[in-house]
């Protein structure tokens, strides 16, 4: 036992996603793979052991959709998959309208929806008493999988192809990492320790405990979920094979029922969220049926026994029918949704592989083997990057408070802008208090409370009367005021002061700096101290891997600066891109600095009022940054704007922030100022300018030409991506980004209605879009355009159909409305030659 | 036919037990509870001797408040009263546990002015496994008893039990009232419908104080035995290694 | 002088098993010279009775009663209460059988004496009283108890305790025991009947072939049964098997089962969850067959072939069969 054997990659954990992980890296050409587990093969006793195991094809995020897809063509052709269709049912009039939504949405992703009566679902689910639902959405894909079997025939693929070695009712005791290179180097356990530079985690409920073990740390936590099995049902003696009747989803009441053989399975997301600490999960020796099927509380389970009843009153009201199998099943919860994956930012060739579903299982590994072979999946999941998280994301107390709140949201209604109640107040920028006395609204992103309106602006709602787009339906009305229009226009007529404190700033410091930038970013980067460059990043084949700003404020000094959603992510794109001799540094300042963004024809002017340093168009370049004096404080100004409008994004060291606020704030009173929210910065301001967001339109399925954003030139400097960018440049795009504008937003019933993003964009004639390389159009973006008074819309479309003035149609709550190409590029709607901007 | 069945909360354990620090109580905070096998099917049996002759089932248990839990799972299936004789002691033994069962009979047929054609019990419990209460409880009570029972039929005035011991069928007739214990295998235990699952959320559970006499016997440790962890030898994979088998056949002696 | 008193099961072989294990108990109970006396049901063997003397019985009960024709537990334990009410009787002990429990039990009611069953050892302490350990959960765990009582009823466990002749034979007296009996107690007796397909009884088998789910089905059972008689042995299940429906109840082996004692246990497609294992734990030999190396069984079996039941079990057999009528030929 003291001998180490040498391995390309240790696995650990053979549920589905290890299993799924160990066949894609053989199919990609691994060998010398070893796949631990604690427990007995086929079923080592983890979620996927219990796993409801139907597939609902569409999922609220165009990632879990893709993976969602990838994996069910994965278990069709492992043979596992058997059709049974699905319904979501609708108790509630609210419930109606976000089955229409999803209806719209699943048509963007070309996902087979139908939305139906309840006569129709009768016929289909006799069983089903339809006098207790009002509407139903039909999605004939929907299926069932044997997911054991498939974990079982892609281990077994793995090893027959001579690659893989499997070591069940092995226990990890350690993971050995090099102190030195932070990389990790070996792995023990109780039947033979291993030498290797990689070791993929796919543990489940387990995987924090498993990653501490190396020093990392994977934010999920173990929940319950309840779920019972009722049978002999008599109507399901008859059938043939593990299902013949649709899955129902009852999402009123957070419950699913679903034929299993002979039996109804019920299952519930309706009880009190029960979280169980990692540590306390019982071995496969202790545990009465598997560590991940915990004893039943029956009286959590109570209410859902009503509405069960009330659902399928005959078929589970039978006196001869009994409750068979009754568990508090574990399953993984992390704090925005998620899955974790990615190479751990902690240590180095750790990856975590874990939350995971069995709807998207297969896809993962697929896509994390892909990913570890040549740094590229070819589905997008940056979405669910690990490295994503903030060190306060991955406490215990965050991770279980967010669990616990998302938990009863999981069929629930959630607005693509919803808050969280919990988990609130956690990073304040230092004019916090100031906003607060302005009637604040605060959303919270990144941790940070930042304001999306303030209420102190309700008096421009008087002055720009009907310009500010007013919203009567209710959905596009929640999370939102129409005081974000009226900030918007008084911003374009005055100035508008903005709270950029999240901004995540990281400095690149050292010799090699330059160089180090230059290989990363798209842009030139060996500009003159003190310019701004707006940049990409770009992957290896040519997608966007990020998109943000970066000062030259020294020879060998670079400030970097990006959103906070990304900003976690980017830092370990850049980390894992510098030299290994440390002849290049990055640092976060983040918490250093904070960032007011000051802007609109009067910026200057109020700026003028509180320096001396010369801040005229002749004085301070556009794109360019300097260090100034704002009343005594000493600020990094820098001229851009990313709402169209003259002005600059001031930096002072974050202990003076609420008094550069204070100074600004009272400076501008005489010229129109008015504190302005997120509700602009991020939506209003950029989409009149036609401004493109990571993470919306700029994503890795995409490129710089198709994004309408390429220079005349690219830089005679190698960086990541240019050989495919260069490819891309010499041919025709398949699709071209668009700025579409909502022609009439009448709806049937007399109301406007404004879409959020998502949304499908139709042809003329109602036909849905797919560019050459198979991607669908849909709404990337969307908001008001207050300055234009029109609602605005971002889209990819087919490049033959993207025509100026092309008559389009967008579909939203089931309903069509017109929509019209307004530009097909980059051009802004709003001040097209940017003099504003240039002022 | 009234149907008096004794149950007994008792932890579901897995394969491995896992004991407390104090060597004295299994650590029972992940694992639910239960009734013992052979419990469950005496509780099936009462409701099928009450199914075919009429009348009513009890389901009694001496334990800890929580043990209601186990008298309405009970009820789920059939039973159609319940009583708990509440205590908070532990290491209750046989003989205090036969006295406590045996005032509560008498005292429920007493204020029911009828007696319990049937007392029935599991064989033995899953955990202390005395094999003993059911039968001190019926000399207690002056009735013939029957253990192990493995099929039981129910006539006027008499129960007919049988069991099988060492290849041969032994059956008893008792004169009733009787009191049986039964074993795992007498019946198929029906799972609880949701209906009966609601029914027993409602149902009211009768409680008795019990008085609990002293034991001379005292639990000092437990202590899960020890296995060495060895490996088989493997003889083989497949059909081929049948040669090796009969080998290892002929060596035991197992064939001549 | 202290007594200590045995009820003795006996069977055609003369003294089962599990009572030769419970005279080796009884011996081992204090350290004081003892006397140790046999209760049977039934007049012994000659066998039987060379059995006992070399256990150390020196004085032999048997129960003789006009009234009792077949198993009474009732009857049996007023002789025991006859046999040990003199204060000097230390202890009463039988095998942990059903019967050995279900008489000590009726013991226990009629004196109100304790009974501590399924026990693996006990000691008279000095001063009275007895330390003692005993299974709980079918064996999984072990309990170490004091028992404050002058004297007590053990049953023995069936498979802990080995069974160990005396250091000295001794020569027994014979006698008959007569008891009191009452109406009640005269009427609990067993009528017994044998089914004509008997087959070898599971609980005294010398080979047991077990089948799990591994089996794939009730069919699949044809050759274990085959296999079973081949080698005089007795069939076997999991409880997965029984309630699955393929397989009698009777034949479960396991905790709430029977447990067994053979020379060699055959697992066949048996995982090897621990509620099994208590049953066959005390085979001397077990051979599992399954697919699967790691399976749990693999840790207690001696010998293990890696493969489908449905394949080795009928090439086995075949072997087998071949083998017997190759030695018909020679």
């Amino acid at each position: 036992m003291t001998d180490r054997t040498q391995v390309s990659a240790v696995v650990i954990g053979a549920g589905i996603v290890g299993n799924s992980l160990v066949y894609h890296l053989a199919r990609l050409g691994w060998k010398d793979l070893v796949l631990l587990d604690k427990g007995p093969m086929p079923n080592p006793g983890g979620s996927t052991g219990h796993a409801s195991n139907f597939i609902y094809p569409i999922d609220y995020s165009k990632m879990m959709t893709e993976l969602t897809a990838d994996s069910t063509a994965q278990y069709e052709e492992l043979g596992v998959f058997t059709r049974s269709g699905g319904l979501e049912v609708a108790r509630t009039s609210e419930r109606e309208e976000e089955l229409r939504r999803r209806a719209s949405q699943a048509r963007a992703w070309h996902i087979d929806c139908e939305l139906i009566t309840p006569g129709d679902v009768h016929k289909l689910v006799p069983y089903l008493d339809p006098k207790v639902i009002t509407m139903a959405a039909w999605f004939p894909s929907v299926g069932v999988v044997d997911s054991l079997r498939a974990g079982t025939i892609m281990r077994e693929r793995a090893q027959g192809e001579g690659a893989l070695t499997v070591r069940a009712n092995t226990e990890v005791l350690g993971i050995d990492v090099d102190p030195a290179t932070r990389r990790v180097t070996g792995v023990r356990t109780s039947t033979g320790d291993y030498e290797t530079d990689t070791v993929a985690i796919c543990c489940g409920v387990w995987s924090p405990r498993i990653a501490r073990m190396a020093g990392a740390s994977i934010p999920l936590t173990p929940i319950v979920h309840q779920m019972i099995s009722v049978g002999p049902i008599p109507l399901f003696a008859d059938t043939v094979g593990e299902i013949a009747y649709p899955i129902v989803r009852d999402v009123d009441t957070n419950m699913y029922e679903r034929q299993h053989g002979g039996d109804m399975e019920v299952g519930s997301y309706a009880h009190r969220a029960i979280i169980v600490r990692p540590d306390t999960i019982p071995s496969n020796e202790e545990a009465a049926l598997s560590p991940t099927e915990l004893p039943f509380t029956e009286e959590d389970f109570d209410p859902q026994l009503e509405q069960a009843l009330e659902l399928m009153p005959e078929l589970l009201g039978d006196e001869n029918v009994g409750i068979r199998y009754a568990i508090n099943g574990l399953i993984s919860m992390t704090p925005d949704g998620h899955p974790l994956l990615g190479e751990t930012p902690e240590v180095k060739g750790l990856w975590s592989v874990a939350a995971s579903w069995i709807k998207e299982g297969p896809g993962i590994g697929r896509a994390v083997a892909e990913w570890m072979t040549s740094g590229e999946p070819e589905i997008e999941i940056a979405e669910a990057d690990i490295s994503r998280f903030y060190d306060f994301q991955r406490t215990v107390r965050h991770v279980e408070a967010r669990a616990s709140e998302g938990f009863n949201r999981m069929y629930g209604i959630v607005h693509p802008a919803e808050q969280w109640s919990d988990e609130r107040d956690i990073r304040l920028a230092p004019m916090f208090e100031a906003e607060k006395k302005l009637g604040a609204r605060f959303f919270q992103t990144a941790g940070w409370e930042r304001p999306h309106w303030y209420e102190s602006n309700a008096p421009l709602l008087e002055r720009y009367g009907d310009a500010v787009m007013p919203r009567s339906a209710e959905w596009e009305s929640r999370w939102w005021s129409p005081i974000v229009n009226a900030e918007h226009l008084a911003m374009r007529d005055g100035c508008g002061l903005v709270d950029l404190s999240a901004f995540v700033e990281l400095d690149v410091t050292g010799p090699a700096a330059l160089e180090a930038m230059q290989r990363i970013a798209v842009a030139q980067m060996d500009v003159p101290v003190g310019r701004v460059v707006y940049t990409s990043f770009l992957d290896a084949r040519g997608g966007f891997r990020a998109d943000l700003t970066i000062m030259r404020l020294g020879p060998d000094h670079f400030r970097v600066v990006t959103g906070g959603a990304h900003g976690m992510a980017d830092k370990k794109w850049i980390s894992d891109h510098l030299p290994a001799d440390g002849s290049a540094q990055i640092a976060d300042l983040t918490s250093a600095w904070t960032t007011i963004g000051l802007w609109g024809p009067n910026a200057r002017k109020t700026l003028a009022e509180v320096t001396a340093d010369d801040v005229t168009h002749e004085g301070f370049a556009f794109g360019t940054c300097r260090p100034i004096e704002v009343n005594g404080i000493c600020v990094l100004a820098s001229r851009i704007s990313y709402v169209g409008e003259l002005g600059w994004e001031i930096y002072a060291p974050f202990e003076q922030g609420a008094r550069l606020w204070e100074t600004l704030y009272e400076a501008g009173q005489g010229h129109g100022l008015v504190p302005a929210g997120i509700g602009v910065y991020g939506t209003t301001g950029r989409l009149e300018k036609g401004y493109r967001a990571y993470g919306n339109e700029l994503t890795a399925d995409y490129d710089l030409v198709e994004a309408g954003m390429t220079r005349p030139s690219v830089k005679k400097q190698d960086f990541i991506g240019k050989d495919a960018y260069m490819a891309r440049r010499e041919s025709e795009p398949a699709a071209t980004l668009c700025t579409l504008t909502l022609e009439d937003p009448t709806a049937s019933d007399g109301r406007k209605r404004y879409p959020l993003g998502g949304e499908p964009i139709l042809t003329k004639d109602g036909r849905g879009m797919k560019d050459g390389r198979g991607r669908p159009s849909y709404v990337t973006s969307a908001g008001s355009g207050p300055s234009l008074g029109k609602h605005l819309m971002l889209a990819y479309l087919p490049t033959e159909l993207a025509e100026e003035g092309a008559e389009l149609l967008v579909e939203y709550m089931a309903e069509r409305f017109p929509v019209r190409v307004a530009v097909a590029g980059s051009t802004p709607l709003f001040d097209p030659a940017n003099e504003r901007v240039k002022a | 036919m009234d149907v008096l069945v004794c149950v007994k909360r008792v932890p579901m354990v897995g394969g491995r037990i896992a004991l407390q620090p104090d060597q004295r109580h299994i650590d029972t905070t992940l694992l639910g509870f239960t009734v013992s096998p052979h419990e469950e099917c005496a509780v099936e049996e009462a409701v099928q001797v009450t199914e075919a002759h009429g009348g009513e089932v009890t389901v009694l248990t001496l334990g800890p408040p929580e043990a209601a839990e186990q008298l309405r799972a009970a009820v789920s299936v059939g039973a159609a009263s319940a009583v708990l004789l509440p205590t908070e002691e532990e290491g209750l033994g046989p003989i205090a546990t036969a006295r406590a069962i045996t005032s509560a009979v008498t005292r429920l047929e007493r204020e029911r002015s009828r007696v319990f054609d049937l007392v029935m019990f599991g064989n033995e419990a899953a955990d202390t496994g005395d094999y003993q209460v059911g039968i001190r409880v019926a000399h207690a009570l002056g009735r013939a008893v029957a253990t192990g029972v493995k099929q039981l039929e129910v006539t006027a005035g008499e129960a007919v039990a049988r069991r099988e011991y060492r290849g041969a069928e032994e059956l008893f007739r008792l004169p009733l009232p009787a009191v049986v214990t039964v074993k795992e295998g007498i019946n198929l235990p029906r799972y609880p419908s949701l209906p009966g699952r609601m029914r027993a959320k409602k149902a009211t559970i009768v409680t008795f104080v019990p008085e609990t006499p002293d034991e001379a016997v005292e639990m000092r440790t437990l202590r899960v035995p020890t296995s060495e962890r060895r490996s088989a030898e493997v003889l083989g994979h497949g059909k081929e290694a049948v040669p090796a088998l009969v080998s290892l056949l002929e060596k035991m002696g197992v064939v001549s | 002088m202290t007594k200590v008193v045995c009820y003795v099961e006996l069977d055609a072989d003369g003294v089962v098993d599990a009572s030769a294990r419970a005279l080796t108990f009884a011996r081992g109970i204090t350290t004081r010279p003892t006397t140790l006396a046999a209760l049977l049901p039934s007049p012994p063997t000659a066998e039987a009775l060379g059995q006992l003397q070399s256990f150390g019985v020196s004085d032999v009960a048997v129960l003789e009663h006009d009234g009792i024709s077949g198993y009474s537990p009732t009857a049996l334990s007023r002789c025991l209460d006859a046999m040990s009410g003199e204060e000097d009787t230390l202890a009463v002990v039988a095998a942990a059988t059903d019967h050995g429990n279900e008489v000590l039990a009726h013991l226990a009611a009629t004196t109100g004496r304790d009974f501590v069953a399924v026990c693996t050892a006990a000691r008279e302490e000095d001063g009275g009283g007895f330390s003692l350990t005993r299974h709980r959960w079918g064996g999984s765990l072990l309990e170490d108890s004091v028992l404050r009582a002058p004297r007590a009823i053990f049953s023995v466990s069936t498979d802990a305790v080995p069974p160990v002749p005396a250091p000295a034979a001794t020569a027994p007296t014979t006698r008959t025991i007569r008891p009191e009996l009452s109406a009640q107690e005269l009427a609990l007796q067993a009528a017994e009947s044998r089914p004509e397909s008997s087959g070898v009884a599971l609980a005294s088998a010398k080979v047991v072939v077990s089948g799990g789910r591994g089996v794939g089905g009730p069919e699949g059972f044809a050759v274990i049964e085959e296999l079973a008689a081949l080698l005089g042995g007795a069939v076997g299940v999991s409880r997965v098997v029984t309630s699955l429906g393929w397989r009698p109840h009777r034949e479960q082996v396991g905790q709430t089962g029977t447990k067994v004692t053979p020379d060699l246990y055959l697992a066949c497609g048996i995982s090897g969850a621990i509620q099994h294992l208590a049953g066959c734990q005390s085979a001397k030999q077990m051979v599992a067959i399954n697919t699967d190396p790691d399976a749990p069984i693999m840790a207690r079996a001696d010998y293990a072939v890696i493969g489908d039941v449905s394949e080795v079990l009928p090439a086995l057999v075949a072997a087998l069969g071949e083998r017997r009528s190759r030695g018909r030929g020679e």
